[in-house]
């Protein structure tokens, strides 16, 4: 059984596109991560998956169930953090963690105390006076306090100091380790590439690329320092050349034998041939999608 | 059931405010009547001379010389617009508040049916509208034995149950139109309640407009029929109380499949 399956999973607002011929298979127990920009279809593909809004077509299974037919059986085991927090006005923090565990019939008490102290989060406070971390943080709260079995996360650090954000993937980490399944939407690409396994590029609204963490970074592509150098590079299968002044960096994308037979020619004082980080790859497939 | 105990503590500021402000209308209409009753037989004849706009306000029928007659004018216009106001504000924000705060996200997102969340949000208005009118009751009961004058109680009974139907329709009209709206709909329940209002002053008016009788819910409030009839019309409240469940059921079906965005 998958965490989250999906088939061709396509949501439009009316002509406007929000996802197409989404497939996604998410395994039980995987640490998932959706990259893609703003307005690329993640909140809409995670907002499908959940029942806020209904497929135009396509097929959606989370946690073996049919997201059309047993929205709260799924809601029963999904821990929802939404990319923007917003509170009834007025609650304090307490009251708002509270009102989530009694709307899932569930004492949560523990564990949201544990929670609020690890996120450094103040529950006697008014949700008003809040800033965009704290409000977050009462939806991780919210989102981790009943232990379920899937976590979907849209967003999930946007807001959070860096303390916080480890806290955080740690607090993931040890959920993943007990078995949870974690899906993760960001633009953030180190933190997909520190902490997923599997990730899946989505560009408007559609899959460019589904894999393994590790296999999407085996694009054939290196990332080439150049240092010393002042001349033209004159290469094939080039991208992504940067120049600052007597150092150039730049994508190459061809077989590795014709990159050093053509550097052979070239002047220079140094080299470094790297594996692209995942912001790189992340181009990769953005600009092979633009020159199709 | 915690959602409904949740729509009550969030609504018990606002209810209040409206309970205790109409309440207290009235009492001081009622309370006032023993030092005006000595000249209400001269507002009376006044009225009567006043042509179509006592028709609009519907004094026409009724005897401003006697306590009923007095009441039937008064609780219209506290009452009556009051209540309306009071119903179509929280029938209105009871969905379309939810989506207009960003707060649907929140609550959509835990394991509760939309039919559960539909009724208990429903049965939260119908509530503050059941304690605004206990108030309201507990107040004109006190202030009638506070003035001592004898009452036909089965008409002031009559009276206020009308009122109180009258909140539960434009309630629950203004509940299925906010399944539709987004962005709060505040000014739409208070114009529809206007809207209704007017009708009711337009149907008094002409002849040619009384079909509107059939559409208002002012139209079975009308101190002058049910004072003179000791009834509410049968068939105005039965058109009006079908409008409230076509309401309610269109609500119910365009909430279940609403995109939450």
């Amino acid at each position: 059984m998958y965490a989250i399956k999906t088939e061709k999973l396509t949501k439009y607002y009316g002509k406007h596109r929000g996802i197409t011929d989404v497939d996604l298979s998410v395994e039980m127990g995987d640490f998932f991560g959706f990259i893609g920009p703003n307005g690329a279809g993640k909140s809409t593909a995670i907002r499908t998956l959940l029942g806020l809004i209904s497929a135009s077509s396509g097929k959606a299974e989370v946690l073996g169930i049919d997201v059309n037919k047993n929205t709260t059986e799924i809601l029963k085991n999904v821990g929802y953090l939404p990319s923007d927090t917003e509170f009834y006005s007025g609650m304090r923090v307490k009251d708002i963690i509270s009102f989530s565990a009694r709307l899932r019939r569930k004492d949560c008490k523990k564990e949201a105390d544990e929670l609020c102290e690890r996120f450094d989060l103040d529950p006697s406070r008014k949700v008003d006076e809040l800033s965009l971390g704290n409000r977050k943080k009462v939806g991780i709260v919210c989102a981790l306090q009943h232990k379920p079995s899937l976590y979907v996360l849209d967003e999930p650090t946007s807001g959070l100091d860096p303390l916080i954000q480890r806290e955080f993937y740690s607090v993931l980490k040890e959920r993943n380790e007990d078995g949870a399944t974690v899906f993760l939407s960001s633009h953030i690409l180190p933190e997909i590439g520190r902490y997923c396994k599997h990730a899946a590029i989505i560009r408007e609204g559609r899959i460019l690329a589904c894999d393994s963490v590790e296999k999407l970074g085996n694009t054939g592509v290196k990332r080439v320092t150049l240092r010393g150098f002042c001349g033209e590079l004159g290469l094939l299968h080039v991208k992504d050349v940067k120049r600052e002044n007597d150092t150039v960096n730049f994508l190459y994308g061809g077989e590795p034998s014709s990159l050093l037979k053509e550097l052979s020619n070239l002047e220079f004082k140094d080299i470094n041939i790297t594996d692209p980080d995942l912001e790189e790859i992340f181009m990769h497939y953005y600009v092979k999608e633009e020159e199709k | 059931m915690t959602l409904l105990l949740h729509e009550l503590k969030r609504n018990k500021l606002s209810l209040a405010i409206w309970s205790a402000i109409i309440a207290f209308m009235l009492s001081v209409t009622v309370i006032i009547y023993p030092e005006m009753s000595s000249e209400m037989e001269s507002i009376s004849d006044m009225m009567a001379n006043m042509g179509a706009f006592s028709d609009a306000f519907g004094m026409d029928k009724l005897n401003f010389g006697e306590f009923i007659g007095y009441f039937g004018v008064e609780c219209g216009n506290v009452l009556g617009l009051g209540g309306a106001f009071f119903a179509a504000i929280v029938g209105v924000s009871a969905l379309a508040k939810e989506e207009k705060e960003h707060t649907a996200e929140f609550l959509l997102t835990h394991p509760v049916t939309r039919t559960s969340i539909v009724l208990q949000k429903l049965a939260s208005v119908y509530l503050q509208i059941i304690a605004l009118n206990a108030v309201v009751v507990a107040a004109v009961s006190l202030s009638i034995i506070v003035i001592g004058e004898e009452v036909p109680v089965k008409t002031i009974s009559l009276l206020l149950l009308a009122y109180f139907l009258l909140q539960i329709e434009i309630a629950s009209i203004t509940f299925g139109i906010s399944a539709f709206l987004k962005n709060g709909g505040f000014a739409v329940g208070l114009g529809i309640s206007v809207l209704f209002y007017f009708m009711n002053i337009i149907a008094n008016l002409t002849e040619d407009a009384e079909f509107l009788k059939y559409i208002t819910p002012f139209g079975y409030t009308e101190g002058g029929d049910i004072v003179s009839n000791s009834a509410i019309n049968g068939k105005y409240l039965a058109i009006g109380m079908a409008f409230a469940a076509a309401a309610i059921i269109a609500g119910f079906a365009k909430y279940r499949k609403k995109d939450i965005s």
